[in-house]
Order: C-alpha cells, then structure tokens, then sequence
C-alpha cells in the first residue's frame, strides 16, 4: 500500500517537474563549449531549466542552423556568423551581442618547448605545427595572421596540420602528433588560472579580435533567460576566469 | 575552371591512396582471406570478428585510436622513432595503415566467401594429379576465385575513395599530402563554397557509380559463363 503510494508520489513529483522545467538546445562553438557547460550548470541549477548543448565548428553550425536545426540560441566563435543568420532572418532581430573576446595562445604540452616571446617559430626546431583551419575557423584566421606578422607563413607552410576545428588542433597537439600548436587560452587554462607545459600567450596586437557572439534562433523564454544570465556579473566572471576577455 | 588546382591535387591523392591500399590489401588479404575458408581451427570465429571490425565500428574510432598510437607516445609511434623513423601522423603513409585497417573487411570477406565457394572438390583432384598446394592455390583455387577478387578490389577501392573520419582524425588536412577529396569536399561545404562543393561530390558520385556497376555486371558475366 504505501509502496504504491510512494510510486505514485514520484510519478506525480516526476511529471510535474518535467511539465515545469523547459529545455533549450544551445549551438557552441567549440572553443566555448567548457566554459558553457559551467554556465549551463549554474543556470540549470537556479532555475531547474535544462539546457542542451551542441557543440562542433562554427561554420558548420551555422550551416545547419540555416537548414533549420531545433537549436534554440547559438554561441559562435565570430561576429560574422550571427550577423549574417541576423540578416537572412533566421535570428532574432536585436539578440545579437559579444559575449567574450577569444585569446589565442601558442602552447605545447611540454615544459620548456615554447619560450614566452615565441621565437620557438623562428628557430623551426619543430616537425608539425597545429592550427585550426583559418578558412573556417576565427582561432584559425588568427593563427594566420600572427604567421604572416612575423613572416613565417609562407616558411612553415609545410608543417602546418590544420583542424577542423580549434578542438582538434588542440587535440593534434595534445596527444604529441604536432609538437606545438596554436591553440585556445581558455582549453589550456586550469581553474586555477595557470597552465600546463610551455606557452606564449600572443599579443593581442598581432591578431585582430575575435569577438564571439550569441544570438537567439527562436522567441523563447527560457533562452532568453539564459543569454541575460550569460549577460550577469557572475557569468561574466566566470568567462573571464575561463581565459576569454570580456566585452 | 570550375576545378582548382587543390582540389585536383585532392583528387589525385585519393586515387593514390585507394590504389595503393588496394594493392596492399589484396597481397595481405589473399593470404588472409585462404585461412579463414580453409581453417578448422577453433578459434577462428576470433580472427573473423576481428576482421570485421571496421565495419562496424564508427570511423572516428578507429581514427581516434590511430591518432594516440601513431603518436610519438603510442606503441606504433614508438617503434617507428626508436628505428629511426618519424610518427605517421600526418603523412601519406599513415594515411595508407589507416586506410588498410579500414577497408580490410571489404576486401578479406569477399575472398573468403570466394575461397569458399570454390569447395573441396577441385582442389582434391588437383591434388591426385600430383599438384602441389602452391600449385593448387594458384592455378586451381585462385582462378576459380576471381570474381572474388574483382568484387574485393572494387569494393576495397571504392570504400577507402569514400573514406573521411579516418582521414580527418590523423590526416591533418596537408594540402598535397593528406588532403582527400572528401576532406576538401568537407571543407567547401563548411565554408560555403557550395559550387566546387557538388563539383567534387559529383565526380565522387559519378566514379563510385561506374566502378560499382562495372563490378556487378562482371560479376553477372562470370555466374554466367560457370555451370
């Protein structure tokens, strides 16, 4: 007796949560997709909404998005992609806006193989050089452009390994196949701010931002609950800590 | 021109790719394939599933799995620098194990199923005629099995011009190298370039059609022309 009532408490308990709590599927860019996940727990915990998410390269998303993929907001690593969604109509005139600054790093998992200034490029001592791919990726366009600075583009054409995306790269690199790898600050930072084996955090003068924006793909009220907490102090706090500069 | 110069460069590399693994595939494969139709030991079933594997088994797996041992870190890796070499990743050559593991199923099981097709029986009364096993195998066994061949060649070309999550985990999309025409296909599309997107595809589409058609009207041929 008392277990049917306990079964039919939970049943009950269970069916109005599911009626209560909402669910969005949030597109990511991959860069992003650790730091969101944070975001997303935070939020999840506040407010019992559950949020999806979706992550893969952000021309890829973006395609998919303009076929019309069930994603509800997308988080892309450029600023050219949500405005080009805002303009064919697909997002939300006015949800567009920055949510991060992405920081490009040249890192390798082994102590003492990168030098802070970099030279390590010159000096060539090195077989392969991972990258994101510039022609679909914004940590990848950057890649190139802090090559073609210092001249080495044309050089290191050979050594180059390009990922599809800027989490392959890092993988590349990660698992010792590419020796050093221009990779995002924030997939290397630790929570406590400091970072393994060896580095050179790129001068932001080298490379032209990359701003990051968000935009909303459905007049939804959950998800737009989450892009204004995204907007909040706290969230801001915690992209900041995650290695992005914040707008 | 509708075709860039990386893209035919891409297209030549994935034929390069499909010829040599083919190749090599049917040299260890032959031998492979003739053991397990001819084999009665227990544990065989073992050596089949393995076999079979790939086919199963999503790319990225194999891909991911190659990546860490073809690593500097990995067992592969290793072997390769203590003689000397240099890691496979990202080379053409690596390009070409990764292949091999993966088409393998489409070229064994075909010349099994060949093998086995051919029966006891011939080899038997080749035997009485005093032909040695090498013998049989080759001028008994092995013409008896050609449509197998054929049907493996095809397919274990045909399967690795199509070949993409393998490539895009060890490959690193080295224009010239390891850039296949999947990968550029691939890299069109996400780029918006739709044009030379279904330029490519189509010649992909086009090639495979041909090859598959040329494969089951030969084979037609032969169920014809043997009782």
């Amino acid at each position: 007796m008392t277990i049917t009532r306990t079964a039919m408490a939970m049943v009950v308990i269970f069916w109005a949560a599911t009626a209560a709590a909402a669910e969005i599927r949030v597109a990511v860019a991959s860069n992003f997709i650790t730091t969101i996940r944070i975001l997303g727990k935070r939020f999840e915990a506040k407010t019992g909404n559950r949020v999806r998410l979706v992550s893969g390269s952000t021309g890829k998303l973006y395609a998919q998005i303009r076929n019309g993929a069930p994603l509800t907001a997308f988080f892309a690593a450029d600023a050219r992609r949500p405005r080009m969604l805002e303009q064919e109509g697909v997002a939300l005139a006015g949800s567009r806006f920055t949510y991060a600054f992405g920081r490009i790093i040249l890192w390798s998992p082994t102590a003492g193989r990168v030098d802070h200034e970099g030279r390590v490029l010159n000096r060539g001592d090195f077989r392969y050089l991972s990258l994101a791919n510039p022609k679909l990726a914004p940590y990848g366009r950057a890649a190139e452009q802090i090559l073609r600075h210092r001249g080495l583009w044309q050089t290191l054409h050979g050594r180059m390994v390009r990922g599809e995306n800027i989490g392959q790269a890092f993988q590349f690199v990660n698992s010792g196949n590419a020796e050093l790898g221009f990779v995002a600050l924030s997939q290397v930072i630790s929570a406590d701010g400091g970072i393994r084996g060896s580095f050179w955090k790129v001068p932001r003068t080298l490379y032209d931002p990359i701003e990051q924006q968000a935009v909303l793909l459905r007049d939804n009220r959950v998800a737009r609950a989450f892009l204004s907490f995204v907007r909040s102090d706290t969230a801001m706090a915690i992209i900041k800590k995650s290695g992005y500069a914040i707008p | 021109m509708i075709y860039g110069n990386q893209d035919l460069a891409a297209l030549l590399i994935t034929l390069k790719l499909a010829t040599m693994t083919t190749g090599i595939l049917l040299l260890t494969g032959t031998p492979l394939a003739w053991w397990l139709a001819r084999s009665r030991r227990r544990f065989k079933f073992i050596a089949e599933a393995v076999v079979a594997l790939p086919l199963v088994l999503p790319p990225t797996v194999l891909g991911f799995y190659l990546l860490i041992a073809l690593g500097p870190h990995g067992p592969i890796g290793a072997i390769m620098t203590a003689m000397g070499g240099r890691p496979l990743a990202f080379t053409f050559s690596g390009l070409v194990i990764g292949s091999a593991i993966y088409s393998l199923p489409f070229v064994v099981q075909p010349l099994q199923d060949a093998f086995t097709a051919v029966g006891e029986r011939p080899l038997e009364v080749a035997a009485t005629l005093r032909a040695s096993p090498i013998d049989r195998f080759f001028t008994v066994a092995v013409p008896l099995a050609r449509p197998g061949f054929l049907t493996a060649a095809v397919l274990g070309f045909a399967h690795t011009l199509g070949e993409f999550g393998v490539v895009l985990m060890i490959g690193g999309n080295i224009p010239g190298s390891t850039r296949v025409i999947s990968i550029a296909i691939y890299d069109h599309v996400e780029s918006l370039e739709y044009g030379q997107a279904h330029a490519l595809s189509a010649i992909l589409l086009l090639f495979s059609f041909l090859l598959l058609m040329t494969v089951y009207g030969l084979n037609h041929r032969f169920k014809r022309v043997r009782p």
